[in-house]
């Protein structure tokens, strides 16, 4: 039974008093458990030619080698030589590999999860063809395993693990979505014990977006479809993904699956939100146990198979110059990258798109939790200049984007730059141009 | 025995011996470990995400139009001496006799002359790509005893079969021999370190393309 929001608090925090050897012997166990066959073909295959460097941000906006990709999971590459290599007796009787240390697992944690959005752009470059990213997750796991997860991202998945929610709320959100359905007029389904869709919604829209979650409950009005969002399921945001806590991930992942297969949905509803798209696509099953008894879809993915089926017809939008900012873990890593394209064309928007785009655009910079960690601020924007410069340079004055995480790290850009642009919800446009039957208008 | 008869010899058998031992259990050491099943449902067809996967190999190969700006010519140097040395393996003449007596087949190889050309715009490669990784600040971090011992050792054979074609420095028996000797101690140290990404690389490549394109995510 879940514990009622808003009961736990700060002081839920990464055992920080934890011994040095159980911190190592944490983060080393907890990698061992997550080394099958394919992460230790990836760790045997590096080269160390550092050329994942260069498709980076953080290494492109500091030069700082220390942010080289494959270098942000050296301890785990050094602990897998030495401890589980087909040579490592070989390794550590010629003192080939040394013995992972609390001190560099401690100064990992900023390489981790400050300095890494977990992007995968990096799993773009490499001649080895190997997938950085993954190794980087797996790193991330052992690091919570360790007591090392930041304590922003440790909390909100504490919470959210027990509370469905990853913060405490005044009131639970299930009421706040009441609240806004009755503020943008519009019928918000709650409960309702059987339908065809399962929605769930950002913890940052609630909060941050209320028109992308009214947005939302309008589209699926306006195509008729019977659709639901549940009590006890509704945050799509996984806070055990972006922590490493993969026991907590499959807790909070599990609250949206038991809700769908208690409505019987066919299919789960991913709002605006890349990395909760990453976690219930392509994470969750493994994390269930066994393949999941509906599908799940990205709004932006499931709103163009409607557009190409004919039930969704969309009137031409007045925007001017558009560019598009393409989502990490929907568009490079999640394969969702003509959807949001046909919807804009559908449209007609004139879209402009930045120098790196599609899959192999630049992250916001406050994906992967880093957003979320006060101290990683100022290196954050220090990468987004060069993003920022990219959206200016392509000449547009509206900037759309279909991920609230990468909407609020813009916004929160805005603020600090004094920045002109103000990024749009894709849904969002979708929501005001509708037409035909079931549309307001 | 003298030199050159140890050198191939004895000591080639040994190489040759711990190469195919070394290898074998390096692969075997890790690819005997769990293999998850991914339980997500693919985007692509098993056929497509494995078509996917072969073309990876060769679209790897190269870097993605968005980063040759920045990786262009680091790769274009690694791809050039590696081109050497396999034209200096697979063409030059003694090396063709020698894999002929170990696989039963010959081919034309190159003219001496072009094999020496070859061999010294190698050799300028190798401590071009010696001072990349000694300059360049990301190289340097991630090098290790690996890194520098492959580059040594191969460098010695190319050296030393360099000297021993040219006649310089020593009597071509003891060039020879040296060169051998030096191709034995390579052999050996093959399967420790990452001169077996000979094995890894169209596989790795192929392997996680594969996976990629399984999610319809960008390879």
């Amino acid at each position: 039974m879940s514990a009622p929001a808003g009961m736990l608090d700060a002081s839920l925090a990464p055992a920080e008093q934890r011994s040095d050897e159980a911190r190592v012997s944490g983060a080393m166990s907890g990698f061992a458990r997550e080394v099958g066959a394919l992460s230790a073909f990836r760790l045997e295959s590096c080269i160390h030619c550092g050329i994942c460097a260069d498709a980076c941000h953080f290494y492109i906006a500091t030069e700082d080698p220390q942010y080289t990709p494959i270098w942000k999971v050296e301890p785990f590459k050094q602990a897998y030589k030495r401890e589980a290599s087909p040579f490592a007796p070989l390794f550590r009787l010629l003192g080939l590999k040394r013995e992972v240390t609390a001190e560099q697992l401690a100064q990992w944690q900023h390489l981790l999860f400050d300095s890494c959005n977990m992007c995968g752009r990096c799993s773009l470059i490499c001649p080895m063809g190997i997938d950085v990213a993954a190794l980087i997750e797996q790193a991330r796991r052992a690091m919570f395993e360790a007591g090392l997860a930041p304590k922003e991202l440790y909390q909100k998945a504490a919470h959210q693990q027990l509370t469905g929610q990853p913060e405490p709320s005044a009131e639970p959100y299930s009421a706040k979505l009441i609240a806004i359905g009755e503020r943008f007029g519009v019928d918000i389904p709650l409960d309702v014990p059987e339908v065809e869709i399962m929605l769930c919604v950002p913890r940052t829209d609630i909060e941050h977006y209320p028109s992308a979650v009214a947005a939302l409950a309008r589209v699926m009005q306006h195509l008729g479809v019977s659709c639901t969002f549940r009590s006890d399921g509704l945050v799509a945001e996984n806070y055990g993904y972006y922590a490493g806590g993969k026991d907590w991930q499959r807790e909070i992942s599990l609250r949206l699956i038991d809700q769908a297969i208690a409505c019987k949905a066919k299919t789960l509803l991913v709002p605006e939100c890349g990395h909760a798209y990453a976690a219930l696509r392509w994470e969750a099953a493994e994390l269930y146990g066994k393949p999941l008894p509906f599908r799940v879809l990205q709004v932006t993915e499931y709103l163009a198979e409607q557009l190409q089926q004919g039930r969704l017809r969309l009137a031409t939008a007045v925007k001017g110059a558009t560019t598009f900012q393409d989502p990490c873990e929907s568009v490079r890593k999640g394969g969702i990258n003509h959807a949001p394209r046909t919807l804009m064309k559908a449209m007609g928007i004139d879209l402009h798109e930045m120098k790196n785009h599609g899959g192999f655009s630049f992250c916001c910079g406050g994906g992967g939790g880093v957003l979320d960690i006060e101290r990683a601020a100022p290196l954050r924007y220090r990468t987004m200049e060069n993003k920022l410069r990219e959206i200016d340079d392509t000449g547009a004055q509206t900037f759309v984007t279909s991920c609230s995480d990468c909407r609020r790290t813009f916004d929160d850009a805005q603020a600090h730059f004094n920045w002109p642009k103000k990024p749009q919800s894709l849904l969002e446009l979708v929501a005001d141009n509708l037409t035909g039957a079931g549309s307001a208008e | 025995m003298d030199l050159l008869g140890f050198a191939r010899g004895p000591a080639l058998k040994v190489a040759l011996a711990i190469f195919c031992l070394g290898v074998a259990w390096r692969i075997a050491g890790f690819a005997l470990l769990r293999i998850r099943r991914d339980l997500n449902k693919p985007r692509a067809s098993p056929a497509k995400f494995l078509t996917e996967g072969l073309i990876a190999v060769g679209t790897r190969s190269w870097p993605h139009p968005e980063f040759i700006g920045r990786t262009g010519a680091g790769e274009a140097l690694g791809y050039s001496y590696h081109l050497g040395l396999f034209a200096l393996v697979l063409l030059f003449g003694p090396h063709i006799a020698f894999l002929g007596s170990l696989f039963g087949i010959t081919w034309p190889g190159l003219p001496s002359s072009l094999i020496t050309v070859i061999s010294v715009l190698t050799l300028a490669l190798f401590l071009a790509v010696l001072f990349r990784r000694v300059t360049n600040a990301v190289m340097r971090m991630l090098s290790n005893f690996d890194d520098y011992f492959s580059w040594f050792i191969t460098m010695l054979v190319l050296v030393t079969g360099l000297a021993a074609t040219a006649h310089i420095g020593a009597p071509y028996q003891t060039l020879l021999a040296l060169h051998i000797l030096s191709f034995d101690v390579l052999l050996v140290w093959f399967p420790f370190g990452k001169l077996m990404h000979a094995f890894y690389i169209f596989p790795s490549r192929a392997i996680n393309g594969a996976l990629l394109a399984r999610k319809g995510a960008t390879s």
